[in-house]
């Protein structure tokens, strides 16, 4: 079943390797091109949103977002099936949208609320909706790397046609479980998608403290390839991540994709970035990954100037109800905080949504807002 | 009545069978695949089960444990071998971040072993002889086990693998080629949270696990008194019904094992008896364990620290006058 707009919302799951995907400009129908603006804007707007509510004593804690890189969660995420797995990293909070997480149980998390997506349990962005195929991060980075490789060593050693894929900084490439990271995809020839966020800064460490050679090349060096990618470009990430996923599934292995980018906001909201050089983010701001997407719809794909508003704002007023929701739901009951230490039974991880027209015909259970 | 296996072989027949019972149980670790396994656990695996489900791991510890995790949480039952106990030190960021916490924050369950050859007593040295068992103690949501009979490490093996959560599974070095026993065929299962009564006594309590059970079990028949052996088998869970147990029956205690002294089980068990089994004490309690102090290399030096059987059976003494 298809929208007005030419999004689906409904199919049935399939994997299957050999199915016919189609390439560059044939890959994404005017519905995904919907639903790619449609996510980067709900990832936007949901940000915005719960920065106001941290603002307003509403948010324990401390406050995360990806403003400015919402093409590269969003391009990415885009390309999965249902029964592919994903860790999610803090500044891409629109691969949890795409894969089917609402944005009210994005907000309930922020607030420590019960129906927050852990429940309470943790906050900000360290979440991952079991039931739509994420494990959630650490803030030691790049451990998700290393989860992601086990991920796909499972799909690997049971054969199944399906791609792990997960997200890290540039700042993570500085450490050492990056290299072992690295190095366990390529030697057990992994179908894992790593997706480096260059976003200029580790917290305020600038990218010529961080390494001495650009990391992205190294994959060449691990044996695998590594390519670059204009990280506010959502449709080169999406390409990008498609050709990798398909080379995944498909038994080649690895790869790494290094989005260029800029964290357009402080490393949380009580940094005031004063270490950013002049200009910097004017010269960013030009490039706004959302601004730039939808001008391109409008002239390039046929959309007008009134279509792409009316998505823009039909997700404001969507989150909008969701942050209202969340503000109206309850706090967990202290009883809570003593267990769940223990399993007391496997918990499988569900299938994520997959939008993707694609997954349409022979995959699916594309729920897109 | 089956014949006697040594605690080595247990391990790898326990591993062996829940392999052939479940085709989602793997092995991971270095040099586990064509070699066997530094201490040959997982000899003859690589043909049996292929390179898929016994992998052999670059020499990347946080690697090893972080793909376990993941591989457990899509759906396999991953068995990870430290080719020794002190290496975890190098996947203990994904153990103790990861795994262990990943069911509280998010009901992810990770049902995965990490294997850690663990104990002194051959010169080993400060990085090959650690017991790391208290690491894991601090870590809420890791399972600590370690067994002292060849029975127990096919029984914990099983329990650990059918676990569905991360479980740090101890085997004392030691005890691999010198500790043999009777060993059920087929299936056995030793369930979790359930202590031993290694020895009955009514007397002295000597409360141990992993090697210090048979130095606590030798020191018993040496003296020839009436000393109860307690052998937890694991550590969290802990069975506090049976310390307590014990400690009514015969009010005095020793804590033994093999790690060093300072916030170690010992102390543990000793802070459980004096909460809830203070009036039924006639001693104070006594803990035998390894002084804080790296272990040393050199024989005369690593004796001096280790506890040895003269140690027990002074202490077993001690606690017997008092």
């Amino acid at each position: 079943m298809k929208r007005s707009d030419g999004a689906v919302v409904n199919g049935r799951a399939r994997d299957d390797a050999s199915a016919e995907v189609a390439s560059g400009e044939d890959a994404l129908t005017r519905g995904d091109r919907a639903n790619l603006l449609r996510y980067m804007a709900m990832m936007r707007s949901s940000e915005e949103r719960a920065i106001t509510l941290y603002r307003q004593g509403k948010v324990p804690g401390s406050f995360y977002d990806g403003c400015g890189q919402e093409a590269i969660s969003v391009g990415s995420a885009y390309v999965l099936g249902p029964r592919d797995r994903m860790c999610i990293l803090h500044r891409d909070l629109g691969a949890h949208f795409v894969r089917g997480v609402t944005p009210d149980r994005y907000f309930a998390n922020y607030m420590g609320r019960a129906g927050g997506v852990t429940a309470g349990k943790d906050g900000n962005m360290h979440f991952g909706a079991r039931d739509l195929g994420c494990v959630g991060m650490v803030s030691m980075l790049p451990d998700m790397a290393l989860v992601a490789n086990g991920m796909a060593m499972a799909f690997k050693a049971r054969h199944e046609p399906r791609v792990a894929m997960t997200y890290f900084g540039e700042g993570s490439t500085a450490n050492g479980q990056w290299h072992e990271a690295m190095n366990f995809a390529a030697v057990h020839r992994l179908p894992v998608v790593f997706v480096l966020e260059n976003n200029q800064f580790a917290y305020s460490t600038p990218n010529d403290l961080e390494f001495a050679a650009d990391p992205v090349p190294r994959a060449e060096t691990y044996g695998f390839p590594g390519v670059h990618v204009d990280g506010n470009d959502v449709e080169a990430v999406f390409e990008a991540s498609r050709e990798a996923a398909e080379r995944a599934r498909s038994g080649g292995g690895p790869t790494l994709i290094g989005c260029e980018t800029m964290r357009m906001h402080g490393h949380g909201a009580h940094d005031d970035m004063s270490y950013v050089p002049e200009g910097m983010f004017e010269e960013w701001r030009a490039r706004d990954p959302i601004d730039r997407y939808a001008r391109r719809l409008v002239d390039e794909h046929g959309f007008s100037d009134d279509e792409v508003e009316a998505i823009r704002s039909e997700v404001r007023s969507y989150v909008e109800g969701c942050a209202e929701q969340a503000l109206a739901s309850p706090m967990p009951d202290p009883e809570e905080a003593t267990r769940g230490v223990f399993a007391d039974e496997p918990t499988p991880l569900g299938d994520g949504q997959a939008p993707w027209s694609r997954w349409a015909t022979d995959a699916g259970s594309a729920r897109a807002a | 009545m089956p014949p006697e296996t040594t605690y080595l072989a247990a391990i790898s027949d326990g591993l062996r069978e829940e392999m052939r019972r479940d085709q989602s149980v793997m092995c991971i670790g270095e040099d586990i695949g064509a070699f066997g396994g530094a201490f040959k656990v997982t000899d003859g695996f690589f043909e049996e089960f292929g390179s898929d489900r016994v992998l052999d791991a670059p020499l990347a510890e946080h690697a090893i444990i972080g793909a376990a995790v993941g591989a457990a949480v899509e759906g396999m039952r991953p068995v990870c071998e430290m080719q020794f106990a002190d290496f975890i030190s190098c996947g203990f960021d994904q153990l103790v971040n990861v795994a262990a916490k990943l069911h509280y924050r998010q009901g992810v369950a990770v049902p995965m072993v990490v294997r850690l050859p663990s104990g002194g007593g051959f010169s080993g040295g400060a990085v090959h002889s650690q017991n790391p068992e208290a690491w894991f103690l601090q870590a809420p949501g890791l399972k600590v086990v370690a067994p002292a009979t060849a029975a127990d490490a096919k029984g914990l093996l099983a329990s650990a693998i059918r676990d569905p959560n991360p479980v740090c599974y101890l085997e004392h070095k030691g005890l691999y080629r010198r500790i043999k026993g009777e060993v059920p065929e087929g299936e056995h299962v030793v369930p979790f949270g359930e202590a031993r009564v290694a020895r009955e006594g009514g007397e002295l309590t000597v409360i141990a696990y992993g090697s210090s059970v048979h130095l606590a079990l030798d020191a018993a028949d040496e003296l020839d008194e009436d000393i109860e052996v307690i052998d937890l088998r694991t550590l969290q869970p802990l069975d506090t019904e049976a310390i307590l147990a014990s400690v009514r029956k015969t009010s005095k205690v020793l804590v033994a094992h093999e790690a060093t002294q300072s916030c170690g089980v010992g102390a543990e068990v000793s802070a459980l008896i004096s909460e809830h089994a203070f009036e039924d004490l006639d001693a104070p309690v006594r803990r035998l364990t390894t002084p804080d102090v790296p272990i040393p290399f050199s024989p005369p030096l690593e004796q001096a620290v280790l506890p040895q059987l003269e140690d027990m059976k002074e202490a077993c003494r001690e606690l017997l006058r008092y």
